[in-house]
């Protein structure tokens, strides 16, 4: 059977980054509860990084997220000077020397793959949604989550990809195949958003619509969330959700304000990593300044 | 059952109870119940509704000319063309549940999707209630959830959890996160038994923190299909520290009391 909600996992090097001559590596592992990202850095530039799905153990997804983000680079794991661990699972990175919040690394991870004029940061994750406020540096001024319950996460549109038989990725263009936008699925729970949606189809909803009224409530489930924090420009959107442009656009609809576009040198997934790892080249910096 | 007026004999009335999930009848003569029937709710209400009334009428031999009134409950009350009247399914919880237990002052109503707390006098007028319609962490297909994740058959989780000897903590409240925390238990080879009593004691703590809203008073009284589940009414005992009157036919309780509501209004 077709699993329907697995996203493609995948890893990348940076073409030009010559990691020999670099002085500084670091590293940062986050280890989601549902992907765990790995992400290198050399000199604080992007060199390297992996995501992938977690697995039924923390640190066994750590390890093999940071495997696959080295694999082919020729480069070691004690090539790596500092690593920190970040996300949901961070107690569980075995070879990080430290972690930080999944909060701070994605303000931070933001701060660089946008710039300094970033002060609102959405992460929409797998298992959570955080509404993150940040300052000119990244650092965190104010964050709002939700971590109990699946509604406006990766979870619910993975439940909703599944029984729609959409893949994951395909979801977005679908959800605008409508003649005209329907009234949100009006069940926040998702559990019950599922029956809802089965009695849409059998009412006769084709699945886009379908698609166009969840994706729909999942804007608005992240819209009250912001709204509560208010959302201050430059806005962007971090995790795996950014990639939906059916949810994206819908929540820029409901804010009337637009989110920075995902910078193609970055997957919106790895900002926590990024920041992780910028975390750990600020503190290898720290170590040498002590030492001298 | 308590016997009732004289005058009221021969009152033949009907209480329907549209449930997310069931359908279920209850027939009335003389405070005595002359019949029961369930139905699964199926492509529409209004269907599954005449089905489970016809079955009724079947089981108890008689015509449907034959009921004085008849008067619906559950969220799908409206969706009853033959009911002359309705009534909320905390006003029906309320009803049946003193009916069978006169001394019950809290009453516990944990159905497929919803869960509901009703603190009522001696009389059963209502005097407070909490509900839960949003979340499934609080209701009966929580544990249905689980039993597919677990794969044990719901009507054995209650059973089986009570064979563990080891609480559990779960950490997720929410169904779909609980799902996959149940699959990471399943991996870590935790005990089936242990788990399924995780599950019970997960979704009493929230029918626990609900009630605790209106309050407990004694004596407190359990109603609805999940009450079926002995797991769970021991973690909700536990939970709430109070002895529960659970009745034989836990989930026919809102029809029962939409029956004697019909017997009041026709």
């Amino acid at each position: 059977m077709r699993e329907y909600w697995r996203w493609p996992e995948y890893r990348r090097t940076v073409p030009d980054v010559n990691w020999r001559e670099g002085k500084i590596i670091t590293a940062g592992v986050d280890v989601g509860s549902v992907s765990s990202k790995a992400v290198i850095m050399v000199d604080g530039e992007l060199f390297a990084y992996s995501i992938m799905r977690t697995g039924s153990s923390s640190p066994d997804s750590a390890q093999r997220a940071m495997d696959w983000a080295l694999e082919g680079t020729g480069m070691k794991l004690e090539d790596i000077q500092y690593i920190i661990g970040t996300g949901y699972g961070r107690v569980n990175v075995p070879f990080a020397t430290r972690t930080i919040t999944e909060i701070a690394c994605h303000a931070r991870g933001a701060n660089y793959m946008w710039g300094p004029t970033v002060r609102t940061v959405m992460d929409m994750g797998g298992q959570d949604c955080k509404a993150i406020r940040c300052d000119h540096r990244g650092k965190v001024t104010a964050f709002l989550m939700n971590d109990k319950c699946a509604a406006g996460t990766g979870r619910g549109m993975e439940v909703f990809a599944d029984l729609l038989a959409v893949p994951i990725e395909e979801v977005g263009e679908l959800s605008f195949q409508v003649d005209e936008e329907p009234e949100p699925v009006s069940s926040t729970c998702v559990v019950f958003a599922k029956s809802e949606a089965i009695g849409l189809l059998r009412k006769g909803w084709p699945k886009e619509k379908v698609l166009a009224a969840y994706c729909s409530a999942m804007a608005k489930r992240i819209y009250e969330l912001l709204a509560r924090i208010g959302v201050e420009e430059d806005f962007v959107i971090t995790g795996g959700i950014a990639k939906n442009i059916g949810v994206v656009r819908r929540l820029e609809r409901e804010l009337g304000i637009k989110a920075l576009p995902i910078n193609p040198k970055y997957d919106p997934m790895i900002a926590g990593g990024i920041g992780a790892a910028l975390f750990a080249k600020a503190l290898v910096e720290k170590g040498k300044r002590e030492k001298r | 059952m308590p016997t009732l007026l004289k005058e009221e004999r021969e009152v033949i009335t009907a209480g329907i109870d549209v449930g997310a999930k069931t359908v279920k009848v209850v027939i009335l003569k003389d405070g005595q119940i002359l019949s029961r029937a369930k139905v699964l709710v199926g492509f529409d209400q209004r269907t599954s509704a005449e089905g489970a009334f016809d079955e009724a009428l079947r089981l108890a031999g008689l015509s449907s000319e034959e009921i004085e009134h008849v008067t619906a409950t559950g969220v799908g009350r409206k969706e009853v063309p033959f009911a002359e009247t309705d009534i909320t399914e905390v006003g029906a919880a309320a009803k049946g549940a003193t009916f069978l237990f006169p001394s019950a002052r809290t009453i516990i109503d944990v159905g497929a999707e919803e869960g509901r707390a009703v603190k009522c006098d001696e009389t059963g007028k209502i005097k407070d209630f909490a509900i839960n319609e949003k979340c499934a962490a609080g209701a009966g297909a929580f544990v249905e959830a689980m039993s597919r994740a677990l794969e044990i058959k719901l009507e054995e989780m209650g059973e089986i959890s009570l064979l563990s000897k080891k609480a559990v903590p779960m950490n997720a409240q929410c169904t779909v996160f609980a799902e996959s925390e149940v699959v990471s238990l399943i991996h870590a080879k935790t005990p089936k038994e242990d788990i399924a009593r995780a599950i019970h004691d997960a979704i009493a703590s929230r029918i626990a923190s609900m009630v605790r809203r209106v309050g407990v008073e004694r004596e407190v009284a359990l109603i609805g299909g999940v009450a079926k589940n002995i797991g769970f009414v021991d973690s909700l005992r536990r939970s709430l520290g109070v002895d529960l009157l659970v009745p034989d036919e836990p989930e026919f309780v809102c029809a029962l009391g939409a029956a004697l509501v019909a017997r009041e209004e026709r």
